[in-house]
Formats: structure tokens, C-alpha cells, sequence
């Protein structure tokens, strides 16, 4: 019997149709658009200005707070304008502007590919490193990797687990970068090991990832420490408390951090970045996009220079379909309808997914019946369909009794929802609304 | 720009699942157990079946379009359901006429005057039953001898049930073996064991109902009336004989787990569960009706919503 | 066997009597006779624009009050805190009554839509998603959260445009839409004499450039009005102009010159014969007896017509005098220009 978490879950279509293919270098654009606030937190502060010159990991940004990362730039060339630029939040946000020159790196970048399997460096060296490149989760949550390395005090892990379970459907960026670079994310996770002084570390891969799975246990034999454990598929398993209850068996108890659990979680892409970053002193600059879709001819895996437009992404996996309907940043559980192909890659990309007319319409919704099916599916132990009403009666009392803020917005109550209730959009909205009141009633 | 993007909230997909394919499954789960009561009531039984469903969809109909002046919603099949379920809990030799007042009972008191399916607070087949029940208690308690496919309607010969034999202080029961394939008297669709687990395991298959419910409350009248079968065996009769006979296994599986009407949460469940257990059981054997199961049933809806409000769900990392 | 009964019936009677009697006695709470009778004079819409929970909050609140600065009754006012002042015996203070205004001239011709939002009509939860459905992140998205919160039904969607349109008759003032609106595009501004308001209908911090490609009635912070205006009443902050109500005297000079008209004026007369105006100005009283005598549609109607009028129809005004003159007639409710809408004119 596989792992899995415990409380609901979906099993969505799992459609991962670029699995398997390579991961292929996308042509460096003419211009890059790189936003300023790519991670949770506080927005970097720009060190250029107009018309300077930058080489590829030239730093552009300066980490803006604590919670907070450097920018890097992916290209080299001219800074063009620094300006506010439509990103993939939908809002125009700060946003360098660079014209590309040719492809010159910074001279501290390793751009060898050998494999840097030894490090010499004291765990506060190799975060300093991290914060030095940028490095935030790869899988979409963005929140800045050193921040989560150096836990408040009280709180120690004995374990770090990686999250390679990629449980949206389309995506493969990880999958496609475990198959491809292997050793260095086990050399990354080594060296995540070290930062946060554990000896153990449990790489969680979803069943449906076979190839990756025997690969990297095979591998892992030479890494002391490190164990590659298979989980059943089962959405939404790459949400940090879930991954960690699928793991060690342990729930993360409400509000509190997960690393209360003694679990340090860490996504694959990340654990890869991380050995860039230390072992090759390459700031985050380029990651795996995936391009996929039913209409797309060609789904495929990227490796994209941060800041390149995602119109060019989708050109180069055979252009945009006819009938497109949306075009999503991210999975289509959790990722963002975007309003233009023209948004920029960002570090938390992990992949680009077109949908048609048909699939995009929502159909409209009914009066619930009551079925509890979303209480079956909600992983986090919820009535969604009680948190949605008063939500949407602005009773937001009952929705804070209700652990409304304990919501993590994977999406699996609206998709199970036979009255097809927009349920997530209301929950959405009032977890919004009572972590205000309640920041309101601490401060 | 033409193609204009469609921008709107995650997730991006849906399961596909409907409030239709969830109606439409409880009806083919009720196909075994309405082929069983054919067999049985012949003719009689698909008269008041058909009678029952065209009424409940038409006053469905009826109401929305007029009364409510909204959409119908005839297509996601609950008006359909309510009336075959309204006509399992009937004897199949009732007039026409009485089909009709229960049909409207069912459906314009039970389900219309809270606002529609989804509002409603009562199982309204059970409300339109419970109405004729108490309205025609003389028509509502014959119940036509099993045959094989009698084609006799509101003449057919009539009989006593189970329970209703045992409240009379008769003895001479219908064997183990009839009682497990609906060789008996009763509503039409409550007779024929078998045919409705087989009912109940296909709604598990398909998982549109948990088995909370349903078990539970089996368990629970197993229990309650082994134990007082356990004190005089003499007065009160086997838990086997309670399991099988009346609407008990019906009602468990298709009338007490209507989505709209029971709790929310597994906990809730399976309280709502043991109260129509040990309800069922004390009417049956300290009341003066023969039958407790749509009183139970009834009575439970009632306490759904502070069921609701009590039992939450498991939270994760809770207790 | 009746007097019996009689007799226990009355003795249960004034038993009951005298307990109750007792024990309103011992347990009385006194409470000032004055805050009934302020409550009285509330409204009782119990809307929560004051600020106090319901009017038997602010009620409460008013009679402990030393002075009545800063206390005011949105709905009422100045009358009923006339009223309120005096049955307490202090001074009123002054308070000009003000209107909700929706700072927005994106119409469907104006702003062109750029995507289409498919979540639920709700203007908060689409904030929360992204910048709305055309290029300006800041302008009315038209989903009606304001609609909802408004209890006096003065404020509604108009088909036409997209944008939340207010019915200054209805409009208490209370601040529930400014509350509900998370674009901040309602603003309270003083209703102005005879209704006459100046202001800036554009909200978006966008560069001149990006906000005038989202939207041909956006402010571009060009800062033309505020050149022109004498009383300091603009100030430009984040490329967007704003008028403060409090100085403005209504001189219209910035109107005149914004390149975009994303300045309105509401409630002005027709500009077009300067000298009609002092006869306008004469017979304001006959026009104002006229639409007190009119039904209550018509009223609406001036109301309905005369927002999307001033939109279009007041800047070019100026700039041909003559033909535009001509142009607005129709538009407008009377074509001897009487003021479209006194209803501030008691």
C-alpha cells in the first residue's frame, strides 16, 4: 500500500502529456521583461538603471525585506526601462525592462557541466549562497528558500522531505528535470541536508512517475540519508501539510508552521537550484517550463530564461490554438488564468497550460444539495460549502470558526462540486477577509 | 481582439461530476428492487409507480414555472426520483387520486414551499408518504398479496405485512427465505432485500452515497432490538426479522441518505444514523403504528441542521 | 361552583400582578428619557453610517457626548441634527450634506475590454484575482458590490456603460458603498449648492500613456487643471488629479481644459447663452416648483440622463460653444436650460 495524506483529495485527469519529453533549451528572446516581486514577500529594490549594462546573474534587484529575494538578470545586454509591466498576477507591477545582446555570463558562473559532487562549505555558507542567488520554491509558492532554512527559534527539523510529487495534472517540468539531472538534485538535497543540519532526507514521488521513481532510488544509494519514497497519486499531495502527513504521518497542527512537524520541505526544482547556486554559483536565471495543452501540437519541457514572454514559449511548442480559451500560468488547479500571452516567465513558472473555449467555460452553478462531496474532498478537513456561504453572506464569523484561514486554496471543492458552486471563489474571498480582521484584532 | 481571453478564478478544470449523473444513479440503483416489486404487484405496481413519477414531475414543473416563475429544472432528474421513491412507499393497489395528493404533497409542501431542491428540509417523499398516511390510513395500511406478475390493479387481494402482522399478535411469518427475496406484503418497493443492497452496492461503486448511513443505521436496529429480543424473546421478535421486514432496508439505503436532508459530516452521519435506528425500533415496538422508518427518517431531517452545526468535520491536524 | 373558580382565577391573577409588579420595580435599568425620544427623530434605516451600531447606538452615544462636533447622522442630516441638538440643548454642528460619487468614466466605449472575466459577479473577488476586465487596473469593474450594500437603493449598474451610476434623490450618504467598493472609486463629496459638484471621474495611477491606451477618459496627470485652477483646490499625486471639495469653487476652468474630460461637472446648466444664465438663475425657483409638481419618473429619468449627458456631452461644450449648445438640447430635460436636477433646493 502506498503513502498518501489522510484527509479528502481529488484524483483529477492526470493528462501529462509532455512526460517523457526532453527538456529543450528555449532560443533566448530579443527582450525580457523580468518583474520585481517573482516571490511571496516584500518586492526586490532595482540596483540598475536605464541604459546600464548587465551580463547574464548580473544582480538587478536587492532583496527588499526579510521575506524577500534577489533578482538576477537572465540575459545580457541593455536595461531598457525600468517600469510597470502587467506580470501574471494580473496587476502591472515594477518590472526591468532588458534588451538582449548577445549571451555573455557574469565570470563567477560554473557553466561546466560536470557534476560538483563535494562541498567544503559550513551550513551559514551555503545559506548565504541561497540568499546570494535568489533562490526561492520552484514549485509555485515562491516563498524565498532562505527564509525556510533558518526556521524561528524553537523550532528544529530532523528531516527534510522533497516535494518531487508535481500532483497537478499537465505538468512534467519536475518530472522531466528528475530524469535529466538526477545527481545534481541529489547533490542539492546533500546540500539542503547540511544547511539545516539533518542527516535524513525523503524524496516523495507520486506512482505515476515510474521512470523517475526507479531512477533516482537507484541513484540515491550512493547519497547516505537520502530515501526516494512512492506515494499514491492523489491531488492535492504537493501541498506542503499534505506532503509532510503523506511522509511521516504527522498533521501540522492548525496555524501552526510545518515545520512544527520537524519537516523542512523543499520542491525538487528548488533542491536543483540550490546546487546550482552553491556548487556553480548560478543565480536563478533559467528553469524548466512546461507547454502544454490539448490543442498544443507540440507539448514540450523548456528551459527558459526568466523574464522571456510566454507567447514565445507557446510559438515554439507550435503556437497558439485556434480555439483557445484561456491560457494558464501554472497547473489548472492552482494556477492563474492570464490576461495576455505577453506576461513574463517568472521563478515561480512551472509551466504554461492553453485550454480550449470549451474547456474554460464554467458551467453555471445550482443550488447546493447538500451532498458533502466536498467535505469528502476538502484535504484540509473543511465544509467548504459552509466557509462558501457565509463567506458570500459576509458572515465572517462563522467562517473564522469554521478554520477558513486553514484553507489552501487547491481547487479540489469546486472541482468536485456536482452543482459546479463556485465554492473556492467565495472561500477565497473570505480567508482574505478574516486574515485581515484578524491582523486588525492583533496589532 | 476578437479572441478575448477568458480570465477566472482556479481551479481551471471541473470532475465532470452533476447534480443530474448523482439523481440518475439512485435511479438505476432503485431498477433491481422496481423489477422485484413487477414481479410481485404486476400491473398494480407500475401504475402507481408511473402515476407517482409524472405527477411529481409535473407538479415540479408546474410550480417552478408558474408559481416560482424560474427555469425548471426537470433535467437533473430529483423530480423523477422523489416520485419513484414517493411510490416504493406506497401499496400498489392505491387509487390514482390518492397517488395524486401525495405526489403534491410530496413535492409542493415537502420540497416547493422551501424554495426547491437544495432548501428543502424534509425528504419530501417521505412527507408526501407521511401525508397519506396519516390522511388515508384505511388505504395506506392494505397491502396486496405477492403474486406473479398480477395484472390486477385496486382489486387485487390483500393481506397484512410483517409488521403490521406482528403489532396484530399473529405468529405465522413469511419464511427467511421470502422476506430476502420480497416475497411479501408491503410497499411496493420495500420488499425485495436483495434487490436493494444490490442498489445500495452500486451507489458505493459509483460513490454517490458513503456507507455511513445506510450501515449504521442497520447496526443500530441490529443492536437495540437483539437487545430487547435478548430480554423477552417471546414479545418482541429476532433483529433479523426487523432488518428484513418493513421499509427498514429502503429507507436506510435510499430514503435516510437523501443528500439535501442528512448531515454533512461522517460524525454527523452516523449520529443522525443511530437516532433513526433507535427511533425506528421504539415505534415499531412500543407505538401504535406498525411502522416507525418515515418517522424516523422524518424526525432526524429535523435535527440535521444542529447535527450540522455540532459535528464538523475531521480537521486536519484537529484532535 | 363558579365563584370558586372566579375567585381562584382572580386570586392566581393578582398574585401574578403583584410579583411582576414587584420585580419590574427591583429590577428597573434606568435609562435617559432622552435617548428614545432622540431615537425618534433618527431615521431608523439603522445603516451604520455614523459609524455607531444602529440608530439606538448613535442615539446612546449622542445624549453621553459632551458636544455634538463630530457626531453626525449621514441620512438626516443637518435637519434631524437640529433636532438631536436641540432636545439635548447644545449647538449643531454644521455639517454639509454630501453625496457618493463614483470616480469613473470608463464606459464600454471608452475602455475597451480586453478579456473576459468568468468567475463569480462579485467586483471583490475579482479584485482579488487581478486588474479587472479592460486594461485599467483601477476603474469600475461593474459586478455591484456597492448595489448590494447600498439599503437605500440608490446606487445601480447602468447597462449601458458598466459603471455604477448614483441616484443623488436616494443617496443618504451613509458610506456603505465607499466601504464596499474595493477599487476605492466612491468617494463622499459635498453635494455643492443646488447640487453642483466639480471632480475628477478617474482613479487609475497608470502613466499618462498607459492609462489614456486603457481608457479614453482617464486622467493622464497632464496637470492643465491644475495650472488653471486659482483656488488651489488640485493637487496631482500618482499621474491622477484630485479636486478637493472643500476649496473648489466651482469655476468649471479645469473642466475646460482637461484634454481627456475625465472631469465632470454635474448639475450646470447648459453653458451655452451666457446671458440666459442670470435669467436662469431668476426663474430657478418656477422650475424647481415645476419638478416638485412632477411625478416621480421624471425625476428619475433627469436623473438617469443626466450622468452620461455630463459625460459626454459638457467638455465640448466649451470648445463649440454654439453647435454643441445645440447638440445637448435634446439631451438635456428642459431646453430652456433650467437646472437638471435641484433637488438640493428645499
Amino acid at each position: 500500500m502506498l503513502r498518501t495524506f489522510r484527509i479528502g483529495g481529488v484524483h483529477p485527469p492526470e493528462n501529462k502529456l509532455s512526460a517523457g519529453k526532453p527538456i529543450t533549451p528555449l532560443a533566448i528572446p530579443a527582450q525580457v521583461i523580468i518583474p520585481l516581486s517573482q516571490h511571496i514577500g516584500a518586492p526586490a529594490q532595482a540596483v540598475v538603471k536605464k541604459g546600464d549594462m548587465v551580463k547574464v546573474g548580473t544582480l538587478i534587484g536587492k532583496s527588499g525585506g526579510f521575506v524577500s529575494a534577489n533578482i538576477h538578470s537572465s540575459v545580457s545586454g541593455k536595461v531598457n526601462k525600468i517600469d510597470n509591466v502587467l506580470d501574471a498576477s494580473g496587476y502591472k507591477r515594477p518590472a526591468v525592462i532588458i534588451d538582449v545582446t548577445g549571451d555573455e555570463w557574469e565570470e563567477s558562473i560554473d557553466r561546466s557541466e560536470t557534476l560538483e559532487k563535494n562541498c567544503t562549505l559550513e551550513p551559514k555558507e551555503i545559506i548565504d549562497k541561497i540568499t546570494a542567488c535568489g533562490i526561492v520554491g520552484l514549485g509555485g509558492a515562491t516563498f524565498p528558500t532562505q527564509v525556510k532554512l533558518t526556521p524561528p527559534p524553537g523550532n528544529k527539523a530532523d528531516l527534510v522531505i522533497i516535494n518531487a510529487v508535481e500532483c497537478e495534472p499537465y505538468l512534467t517540468s519536475d518530472h522531466s528535470l528528475m530524469l535529466e539531472k538526477p545527481e545534481e538534485i541529489l547533490v542539492g538535497v546533500t546540500l539542503l541536508m547540511k544547511a539545516v543540519n539533518v542527516s535524513k532526507a525523503v524524496i516523495g514521488i507520486e506512482n505515476n512517475k515510474k521512470d523517475a521513481i526507479a531512477l533516482l532510488t537507484r541513484l540515491s544509494a550512493g547519497y547516505p540519508g537520502i530515501e526516494v519514497m512512492p506515494l499514491k497519486v492523489q491531488y492535492p499531495q504537493g501541498g506542503e501539510k499534505q506532503l509532510i502527513d503523506a511522509v511521516i504521518r504527522k498533521q501540522v497542527k492548525s496555524g501552526a508552521l510545518p515545520i512544527s512537524a520537524g519537516a523542512l520541505v523543499q520542491n525538487v526544482g528548488t533542491a536543483y537550484a540550490v546546487y546550482e547556486a552553491v556548487q556553480k554559483n548560478k543565480p536563478l536565471v533559467e528553469r524548466v517550463v512546461t507547454v502544454t495543452g490539448k490543442g498544443v501540437s507540440n507539448p514540450s519541457n523548456f528551459l527558459v530564461r526568466i523574464g522571456t514572454p510566454i507567447n514565445l514559449l507557446i510559438d515554439a511548442a507550435g503556437g497558439i490554438p485556434e480555439d483557445t480559451g484561456k491560457i494558464i500560468g501554472g497547473g489548472p488547479m492552482m494556477g492563474k488564468a492570464l490576461i495576455t500571452p505577453e506576461v513574463p516567465v517568472t521563478k515561480g513558472s512551472s509551466g504554461v497550460l492553453i485550454l480550449s473555449k470549451e474547456e474554460s467555460a464554467r458551467k453555471p452553478a445550482s443550488n447546493c444539495i447538500r451532498c458533502a462531496k466536498c467535505v469528502s474532498a476538502c484535504p484540509m478537513g473543511l465544509n467548504p460549502a459552509l466557509l462558501a456561504r457565509s463567506s458570500s453572506f459576509s458572515n465572517w464569523e462563522i467562517a473564522e470558526k469554521n478554520y477558513i484561514t486553514d484553507c489552501i486554496e487547491c481547487g479540489s471543492c469546486s472541482f468536485t462540486c456536482p452543482a459546479h458552486r463556485p465554492l473556492l471563489d467565495f472561500i477565497r474571498l473570505g480567508k482574505g477577509k478574516v486574515m485581515g480582521i484578524i491582523r486588525a484584532r492583533k496589532s | 481582439m476578437e479572441n478575448k481571453l477568458i480570465v477566472s478564478p482556479s481551479p481551471h478544470i471541473h470532475g465532470g461530476d452533476t447534480i443530474g449523473k448523482n439523481m440518475y444513479g439512485v435511479l438505476i440503483a432503485l431498477v433491481p428492487a422496481f423489477l422485484v416489486s413487477l414481479y410481485y404487484f404486476g400491473l398494480g405496481a407500475l401504475i402507481v409507480t408511473l402515476t407517482s413519477v409524472s405527477a411529481c414531475v409535473l407538479f415540479e414543473y408546474l410550480i417552478q414555472k408558474f408559481l416560482m416563475k424560474e427555469e425548471p429544472t426537470l433535467c437533473d432528474g430529483s423530480a423523477i426520483l422523489t416520485g419513484v421513491l414517493l411510490a416504493f412507499n406506497l401499496p400498489s393497489n392505491l387509487p390514482v387520486w390518492i397517488i395524486l395528493i401525495g405526489a403534491l404533497a410530496a413535492i409542493g409542501i415537502g420540497k416547493m414551499s422551501f424554495g426547491g431542491l437544495g432548501n428543502n428540509i424534509f425528504n419530501p417523499a417521505l412527507v408526501g408518504r407521511v401525508f397519506l398516511l396519516i390522511s388515508f390510513p384505511a388505504q395506506m395500511t392494505t397491502w396486496p398479496v405477492p403474486g406473479h406478475f398480477p395484472m390486477t390493479y385496486t382489486d387485487a387481494q390483500t393481506g397484512a405485512t410483517v409488521l403490521s402482522a406482528l403489532q396484530e399478535g399473529v405468529t405465522d411469518l413469511p419464511s427467511f427465505m421470502d422476506m430476502l427475496i420480497g416475497h411479501m406484503g408491503g410497499s411496493l418497493g420495500e420488499v425485495g432485500a436483495i434487490a436493494l443492497i444490490l442498489g445500495f452496492l452500486f451507489m458505493l461503486a459509483r460513490k454517490i452515497i458513503t456507507w455511513h448511513i445506510p450501515v449504521t443505521i442497520l447496526v443500530t436496529v441490529a443492536v437495540f432490538s437483539g437487545i430487547m429480543h435478548a430480554i423477552d424473546p417471546v414479545r418482541y421478535v429476532s433483529p433479523l426479522v426487523q432488518l428484513l421486514s418493513g421499509g427498514l432496508l429502503l429507507g436506510a439505503i435510499f430514503m435516510a441518505t437523501d443528500y439535501v436532508t442528512s448531515p454533512m459530516s461522517k460524525k454527523g452521519m452516523v449520529v443522525y444514523s443511530v437516532g433513526i435506528g433507535l427511533l425506528t425500533v421504539i415505534i415499531r415496538l412500543f407505538g401504535s403504528y406498525p411502522e416507525g422508518m418515515s418517522f424516523a427518517i422524518l424526525i432526524m431531517n429535523a435535527f440535521t441542521p444542529l447535527i450540522n452545526s455540532y459535528m464538523k468535520p475531521k480537521h486536519f491536524g484537529g484532535k | 361552583m363558579i365563584l370558586i373558580a372566579v375567585i381562584s382565577l382572580g386570586a392566581i391573577g393578582a398574585i401574578g400582578a403583584i410579583v411582576l409588579y414587584a420585580a419590574s420595580k427591583k429590577f428597573e435599568v434606568y435609562e435617559d428619557p432622552r435617548i428614545a425620544q432622540i431615537q425618534e427623530v433618527l431615521p431608523g434605516a439603522n445603516c451604520g453610517g455614523c459609524g455607531y451600531p444602529g440608530c439606538g447606538g448613535f442615539a446612546g452615544t449622542c445624549v453621553k457626548a459632551s458636544s455634538l462636533n463630530g457626531l453626525m447622522c449621514p441620512v438626516g442630516g443637518s435637519e434631524v441634527m437640529g433636532k438631536i441638538a436641540a432636545i439635548l440643548g447644545m449647538e449643531a454642528a454644521s455639517a454639509e450634506p454630501t453625496v457618493a460619487v463614483v470616480r469613473c468614466n470608463g464606459t464600454c466605449e471608452n475602455r475597451p475590454q480586453t478579456n473576459r472575466y468568468d468567475g463569480v459577479r462579485s467586483c471583490a473577488i475579482a479584485t482579488s484575482l487581478y486588474g479587472g476586465e479592460t486594461g485599467c487596473t483601477y476603474g469600475c469593474l461593474g459586478y455591484g458590490d456597492c448595489v448590494k450594500a447600498c439599503a437605500f437603493d440608490a446606487i445601480r449598474i447602468n447597462p449601458l456603460t458598466g459603471i455604477a451610476e448614483v441616484d443623488e434623490e436616494k443617496c443618504t450618504s451613509c458610506g456603505a458603498c465607499v466601504k464596499a467598493c474595493p477599487k476605492n472609486i466612491i468617494e463622499l463629496r459635498k453635494k455643492g449648492p443646488k447640487g453642483r459638484r466639480v471632480f475628477v471621474s478617474c482613479v487609475n495611477k497608470d502613466k499618462g500613456v498607459t492609462a489614456k491606451k486603457a481608457c479614453s477618459a482617464a486622467c493622464i496627470g497632464c496637470s492643465l487643471c491644475l495650472k488653471q485652477c486659482e483656488f488651489g483646490a488640485i493637487t496631482i499625486e500618482n499621474n491622477v488629479s484630485y479636486i478637493d471639495y472643500t476649496k473648489c469653487r466651482l469655476c468649471r476652468k479645469c473642466v475646460d481644459v482637461c484634454p481627456t474630460h475625465a472631469i465632470r461637472e454635474v448639475n450646470f446648466p447648459p453653458k451655452k447663452k451666457k446671458e440666459e444664465g442670470a435669467a436662469t438663475a431668476q426663474t430657478v425657483a418656477r422650475p424647481a416648483a415645476q419638478a416638485k409638481a412632477a411625478p416621480a419618473a421624471t425625476a428619475k429619468a433627469t436623473t438617469d440622463v443626466a450622468a452620461p449627458a455630463a459625460i459626454k456631452t459638457t467638455a465640448p461644450v466649451e470648445t463649440k460653444a454654439t453647435e454643441t449648445g445645440a447638440a445637448a438640447a435634446p439631451v438635456a430635460p428642459s431646453e430652456t436650460g433650467a437646472p437638471v436636477n435641484d433637488n438640493n433646493q428645499k
